[in-house]
C-alpha cells in the first residue's frame, strides 16, 4: 500500500461485494445482536469503529501470555513485550508509509495534535535549545486551520496562539462542504509557521485536496499537520507520498480499541522537538536539576505505554491490510453514493456537504427539516439503527452551514447495502411521525 | 413502524408543545432587564418592584440551549450565595412571592423545547411554593426511570414527560429548561 489517494487508485479498484461483507461480519460477533427488538444496524463508526475477533485475541493473548512492561527490565517476558510492541509500531508505520520511528504512540489524534502544540510551545519558551527554534512561535505569527475541523483539530491551535501570541487563521468553507482553495491561497502567506487540516470531514465527508493545501504551505515554508482520523480508517494513506510534516489519528476508529492512537511525523522534524509530557522511559541521563532526552520516538512517550492497546491496533491494521484498503474505500464510496442518492429522496432532507456524484467517504450527515437531530437519532435507535446526532465535535463547521445541530451516518467495510437502505426507509417515517408536512 | 414506544415517548401533549413553545417569544427574548412574556407591556425596571432573573443552560451533549427569565414579586428576595459561589437552596425567594413573569428562548428537540412550554404554562403567575414542589416532584420523576407514576394533580401537563424517565440520555433534555428555572430562581 505504499500509492497515496489518486484517481487511478480509485478508478482501479474492485469493492468489497455484498459477498465479502457478509463473511467480514462474521469477524465482528457485536453486529449479531438485536436492539430494540430489531437487527443492530451500527452507522456511528465514524465515531467509533467496532473491532473483529483478531484485534480482541490479541489483546487477549498478550495479557494470557507475554504481558510485562516494555523498554525495561531484563527479563525474558520484559523482552518478549518490548520485541511485539516495537513489531506493532513497525506494522502501524507500513501501513501508512512511514519509517518505524516516525510513529509515536499517543492516547488518541486529540493527545497527538495536542503533543505537537505544546512541543511547539515549549519551543516557543525556550526549550529544546537552538535546533528547537524552527518550531517556536511569536507575535506575528500565523497558524492556519479550516472552518472544517473538529474541535480536535482547533481547540489546541487556539491555545497555542495564547499561550504564544501567534495569530489563529481558517480557511472558509464553501456551501457544498469544500474548503475555498483560493481563499486559501491569500491566507497562507509567509507568516504562516503551521497549517492543521483535516484528510476527510468528520461531518461533510469531503476529502480535502492535500497536494493542493501541502504545495501552498510549501511555497511559504510552513509546517502541515493532517488530522487522519476519518482518512486512515477508510483509505489508503502514505503520509510519505502525501508529503506531510505530521499526522494523527486513531485506533478505536480503525477496527482497533481505544486509548491508543498515532502521531506521525516526519524524522528529521521529530529530532529536533522538545517533549510534551515528561518522566520516566523518556530519558537518558537524571541529575536533581536536568535530565537529557531519548530520541524519537521514546522522547515522546513519558511513563508507561498503552502496550496491549498498540498490539491490538496492529492487528487491526494485518486486518485492513489482508481485507485491501483500496477495496475498502471502494466499497465505502458506493456506500457514501447510496447513501447521499437515497437521502435526497426523503422530503425535508438537507444533505450537509456535497451531492450526490461528488467523491466522499462513505458518511452523509444530513437537517431534516422541523425535527430536531435528537429526535431523528431517537426514532432510529428505536428500530435498532445506530447514527450519531449532534455538532459531531465540529461547531463552527455547522454553524457555517447554518444549523447547530445534525444527524449522521457513517459505514464501514462490515456495513451491508441492506443496512443503508433500512436506514432510509425509518428515516422517511421521522418526519411523518412528528407531524412535520413536506 | 408501528411504533408504541415512540408513542410512549412523544406523547401528543409533547409534539404540540414542542410547536407551540408557549412563553418563547417569536423575536426571541427583548434586551436584558425586559421578562417579554407580554411584549412590549412589561412593567419591568428600577421601580417596578419586579425582580427579573435569567439563566442560560447548555446541554453540553447536544448542544440544546435554553435562555430562561422570570420576573418575581413580593415576598421576600432570595439571600446571597452560600459560601463558594454555590447558592443555598434558602436563596430562593420566599413562597409566598409570585412568579409573574416569564419567557424564555432556546433551541434544541423536541423533548427540551415542549419542556420549557410546559413549565412555562406550569409555573407562570404560581408562588414560589407551587413552583417549587411542582419543579421537585418533576425532578424525582424523571430521575426514577420510569418506577414513578406521575402526580399528575401536581404535575399537570408536565405528567407526560413521564416516559422520558424511561431514557436516561433524555432525562437532561427534559430537565434542561427546569435546571434554568431552578437557577433563576436562586440567582441574585
Amino acid at each position: 500500500m505504499t500509492s497515496s489517494v489518486s484517481p487511478s487508485t480509485r478508478a482501479n479498484a474492485r469493492p468489497l461485494t455484498d459477498e465479502e461483507v457478509d463473511r467480514i461480519r462474521n469477524d465482528f460477533p457485536i453486529l449479531d445482536q438485536l436492539v430494540n427488538g430489531h437487527p443492530l444496524n451500527y452507522l456511528d463508526s465514524g465515531a467509533t469503529s467496532q473491532n473483529p475477533l483478531s484485534v480482541m485475541e490479541a489483546e487477549q493473548e498478550f495479557y494470557e501470555q507475554r504481558n510485562a512492561a516494555v523498554h525495561r527490565g531484563a527479563h525474558t517476558l520484559a523482552f518478549g513485550a518490548t520485541e511485539t510492541f516495537e513489531a506493532a509500531r513497525a506494522t502501524v508505520a507500513a501501513f501508512i508509509g512511514a519509517q518505524a520511528d516516525e510513529v509515536v504512540w499517543t492516547s488518541n489524534a486529540t493527545e497527538g495534535i495536542n503533543l505537537v502544540a505544546y512541543s511547539f510551545s515549549n519551543a516557543s519558551l525556550g526549550l529544546g535549545g537552538p535546533a528547537a527554534k524552527r518550531f517556536a512561535l511569536g507575535a506575528g505569527d500565523e497558524i492556519v486551520v479550516t472552518e472544517m475541523e473538529h474541535h480536535a483539530n482547533l481547540i489546541p491551535w487556539q491555545q497555542l496562539a495564547l499561550r504564544t501570541g501567534a495569530t489563529l487563521r481558517f480557511i472558509p468553507v464553501r456551501d457544498d462542504g469544500t474548503l475555498d482553495l483560493a481563499a486559501a491561497a491569500g491566507i497562507i502567506g509567509a507568516r504562516t509557521r503551521l497549517l492543521a487540516v483535516t484528510h476527510a470531514s468528520n461531518v461533510v465527508g469531503t476529502i480535502n485536496p492535500v497536494a493542493e493545501l501541502v504545495a501552498l504551505a510549501r511555497a511559504v515554508g510552513a509546517l502541515v499537520l493532517l488530522d487522519a482520523c476519518q482518512s486512515v480508517p477508510h483509505l489508503p494513506v502514505d503520509v510519505a507520498a502525501l508529503d506531510v510534516d505530521f499526522a494523527v489519528f486513531s485506533g478505536h476508529k480503525m477496527l482497533g480499541p481505544t486509548g491508543i492512537g498515532v502521531l506521525y511525523g516526519k524524522a528529521e522534524l521529530l529530532a529536533d522537538m522538545p517533549p510534551f509530557l515528561t518522566g520516566g522511559s523518556m530519558i537518558t541521563t537524571v541529575d536533581m536539576h536536568t535530565a537529557e532526552f531519548l530520541a524519537p520516538p521514546q522522547r515522546f512517550e513519558a511513563g508507561t505505554q498503552r502496550i496491549s492497546q498498540a498490539i491490538a491496533l496492529a492487528a487491526a491494521v494485518d486486518y485492513l491490510t489482508e481485507t485491501g484498503m483500496d477495496r475498502i474505500m471502494a466499497r465505502e464510496a458506493e456506500l457514501g453514493q447510496r447513501l447521499v442518492e437515497g437521502l435526497a429522496e426523503i422530503p425535508g432532507v438537507r444533505l450537509l456537504g456535497p451531492p450526490a456524484g461528488v467523491e466522499r467517504i462513505g458518511l452523509a450527515s444530513f437537517d431534516l427539516a422541523g425535527v430536531h437531530a435528537h429526535d431523528v437519532g431517537q426514532y432510529l435507535d428505536e428500530a435498532g439503527i445506530a447514527v450519531r446526532v449532534g455538532h459531531h465535535c465540529a461547531q463552527p463547521l455547522h454553524r457555517r452551514l447554518g444549523v447547530t445541530a445534525s444527524t449522521r451516518a457513517s459505514t464501514y467495510l462490515y456495513t451491508t447495502t441492506d443496512e443503508v437502505d433500512r436506514f432510509l426507509a425509518t428515516l422517511a417515517e421521522v418526519a411523518p411521525f412528528f407531524g412535520v408536512k413536506s | 413502524m408501528t411504533n408504541s414506544a415512540m408513542q410512549q415517548l412523544y406523547q401528543q401533549i409533547i409534539l404540540d408543545h414542542a410547536k407551540s413553545r408557549n412563553g418563547a417569544p417569536a423575536g426571541g427574548l427583548p434586551p436584558l432587564g425586559e421578562v417579554g412574556t407580554v411584549p412590549g407591556a412589561s412593567p419591568t425596571g428600577a421601580g417596578s418592584g419586579l425582580r427579573v432573573t435569567e439563566s442560560h443552560q447548555v446541554n453540553t451533549t447536544c448542544g440544546d440551549e435554553v435562555t430562561l427569565r422570570i420576573g418575581v414579586r413580593g415576598g421576600e428576595a432570595g439571600g446571597p450565595p452560600a459560601s463558594g459561589g454555590v447558592p443555598a437552596s434558602g436563596a430562593e425567594p420566599t413562597g409566598d412571592a409570585v412568579i409573574e413573569e416569564f419567557a424564555w428562548a432556546g433551541d434544541g428537540c423536541s423533548i427540551s423545547m415542549a419542556s420549557a412550554s410546559v413549565l412555562h404554562d406550569t409555573v407562570w403567575g404560581e408562588d414560589v411554593a407551587t413552583a417549587r414542589a411542582v419543579l421537585n416532584t418533576f425532578r424525582e420523576m424523571l430521575r426514577s426511570r420510569g418506577t414513578i407514576e406521575p402526580d399528575e394533580e401536581v404535575l399537570g401537563d408536565a405528567a407526560a414527560f413521564a416516559g422520558v424517565s424511561r431514557y436516561p440520555a433524555r432525562v437532561k433534555c427534559a430537565m434542561l429548561p427546569w435546571v434554568a428555572f431552578e437557577a433563576a430562581l436562586l440567582a441574585e
